[in-house]
């Protein structure tokens, strides 16, 4: 059934009667779990279910927040260079505004006011959250002070962060990232030319040993302390591209949650080492080569977008720009209810699309032989796990694989944004035809009858059919369309 | 006797004023400076200096 949904980016609720007229077509409850996904723990569930990084599901329903209040940083990577600063990018360790633990957690108020799927308060640098950790742990202590119930998360190298593991836990921090991108230190020389520790900088080989053991001795220092780690990998081809196999193993054996192998970004325009030398980053399909052989290791995280140290919103959009420091009020008081009402509408929608999803499957597996070819289907979203975004609206696609098993969340292809003035641009509607390379069918809320006849010259049925529709039970729909046996088409 | 930060090339990270052990930098205007009066240049504390040893831009942290 269709519904007519609010921009879940401009969403401003003051009452749960607010959002049920402003989302019709969600009142309807049917039966479902709320107990979360079966392979999961019930007792983790209830600790990522509202973390969008850390869940694909919450990714749809919660945003977070980075605040650059930790510019030092004591470790040199080749793919970095902080310099480097254009609000355009969306790259980790880039920031446009560095702020003080006092503007940041007005910042913080500010943003949970108006942004009601605000979860998680994160700290990412620009440097490191843990080397830099005076100004972190000031910044979390005022924010929690006033919201009480938001998740603290930050993101480390792990070099200087057993230094202040028992702060960690004392503060709730109850998520880390960790990067690590080796387990080799001949390997990790090649990434680092240099850290600081201990008083000194360190170059080589050497440099690389000290890093690899701080690392894994933080990993083990927040896993036995219970804390949530989340490692992050930069795939370098030629570098680290086939060594991220074993520390896919080797973080998985130690008790990592999570396991987020990302890109690597290289451009020279940003001046990084990497971006210089003409080190290229891997194409989407050695990306995905390598998730689909590290299944099974520790859970893999193929959501992520490799935010900004200062983004803001749901993950794939960046509000950052509205809440810059000139923006921002002198004083400002917490409001808790907009959060409160968010959180109450996303519980019954969870169940809702859980029943929906439910009955997909069990129809698509009765419907379509098992040994039937899968098929991969691109989502146009702007969140709520619903089919809700314009064609040339999209700046990315979210890539589902459906066969008769189920249907899967694949990764996020980005492309630009092609219709910017209400007229499409062939050039960009041929970016964006490359960047759906081997996916044959797009679903949108709409499209326009030339993007359409351009995606089908290129091979690709574009369908507005299941416009607002959840995305996994039209992503079966299509596929039972494509592959049910003739006796159940008939039947 | 002490180091200078050359302000064109400085990111203003901050590390050098975490890591100086006599509280000589310091946060002026738009930019870290070092106070030349408490400067040691780490000398009987460190084998380097340590703005220099932790800065992440090369010759930024120079002698005066």
């Amino acid at each position: 059934m269709a519904a007519n949904l609010v921009t879940l980016g401009s969403l401003k609720v003051v009452s749960r009667d607010d959002l049920s007229q402003s989302m019709t077509g969600c009142a309807s409850t049917s039966c479902g779990s709320s107990e979360g996904p079966a392979d999961m723990d019930p007792a983790i569930w209830a600790r990522v279910k509202d973390h969008p990084c850390y869940s694909e599901e919450a990714h749809h329903y919660f945003a977070r927040m980075h605040v650059a209040v930790a510019p030092a940083c004591n470790i040199q990577c080749n793919y970095c260079n902080r310099k480097y600063d254009c609000s355009n990018e969306s790259r980790p360790g880039v920031v446009s505004e560095r702020l003080t633990p006092d503007q940041a957690a007005r910042k913080v108020i500010a943003v949970a006011n108006e942004v009601p799927q605000l979860s998680v308060l994160g700290i990412a640098g620009p440097g490191d959250a843990a080397y830099d950790w005076r100004k972190t742990r000031e910044t979390f202590r005022q924010v929690v002070a006033q919201i009480p119930d938001i998740k603290l998360c930050l993101s480390s190298n792990g070099l200087a962060l057993p230094d202040h593991i028992d702060e960690l836990v004392e503060m709730n921090i109850d998520h880390v990232t960790l990067t690590i991108n080796m387990i080799d230190p001949e390997i990790g020389a090649k990434i680092y030319p240099w850290i600081f520790h201990d008083h000194q900088r360190l170059t080589g080989i050497e440099a690389a040993r000290v890093l690899h053991e701080r690392q894994m001795l933080s990993l083990d220092m927040l896993v036995a302390r219970g804390i949530l780690v989340k490692v992050n990998s930069v795939m370098i081809p030629g570098i680290n591209d086939a060594h991220l196999r074993e520390v896919n193993r080797e973080v998985k054996r130690r008790g990592a949650f999570l396991h987020n192998i990302m890109p690597l970004i290289s451009d020279p325009a940003h001046g990084t080492h990497f971006g210089l030398t003409g080190q290229r980053g891997p194409t989407a399909a050695e990306l995905k080569a390598l998730q689909d052989d590290c299944e099974g290791g520790a859970n893999l995280m193929r959501h992520c977008r490799q935010c900004r140290a200062d983004a803001v919103g749901l993950l794939g959009e960046d509000r950052g720009q509205e809440f810059t420091l000139d923006k921002l009020p002198e004083t400002v008081d917490y409001d808790p209810a907009a959060r409160e009402a968010w959180r109450d509408w996303v519980a019954q929608e969870r169940e809702d699309r859980r029943a929906a999803v439910s009955q997909a499957v069990q129809a698509t597996a009765a419907q379509v032989a098992p040994q039937e070819t899968p098929l991969l289907v691109a989502v146009c979203t702007q969140g709520g796990g619903r089919i809700n975004q314009h064609f040339g609206h999209a700046t990315e696609f979210k890539i589902y694989e459906v066969d008769a098993k189920g249907v899967r969340f694949v990764t996020h292809r980005r492309a630009d944004n092609y219709c910017t003035d209400g007229a499409g641009d062939d050039e960009r509607l041929a970016r964006v035809i490359r960047t759906l390379e081997g996916v044959p069918v797009v679903l949108c809320a709409r499209i326009g009858d030339c993007p359409r006849e351009a995606l089908a010259a290129a091979g690709i049925e574009a369908i507005d059919a299941h416009a607002h529709d959840y995305i996994e039970p039209a992503v079966a729909a299509v596929y039972r369309d494509r592959r049910a046996l003739p006796a159940a088409l008939t039947a | 006797m002490a180091l200078k930060i050359i302000k064109s090339q400085c990111t203003v990270c901050g590390a050098c004023e975490f890591e100086c052990p006599n509280a000589a930098v310091k946060f002026k205007g738009e930019t870290y400076i070092i106070d030349a009066a408490l400067c040691t240049e780490c000398k009987d504390q460190f084998p380097k200096p340590q703005c220099a040893a932790v800065c992440p831009v090369p010759n930024t942290c120079v002698p005066a």
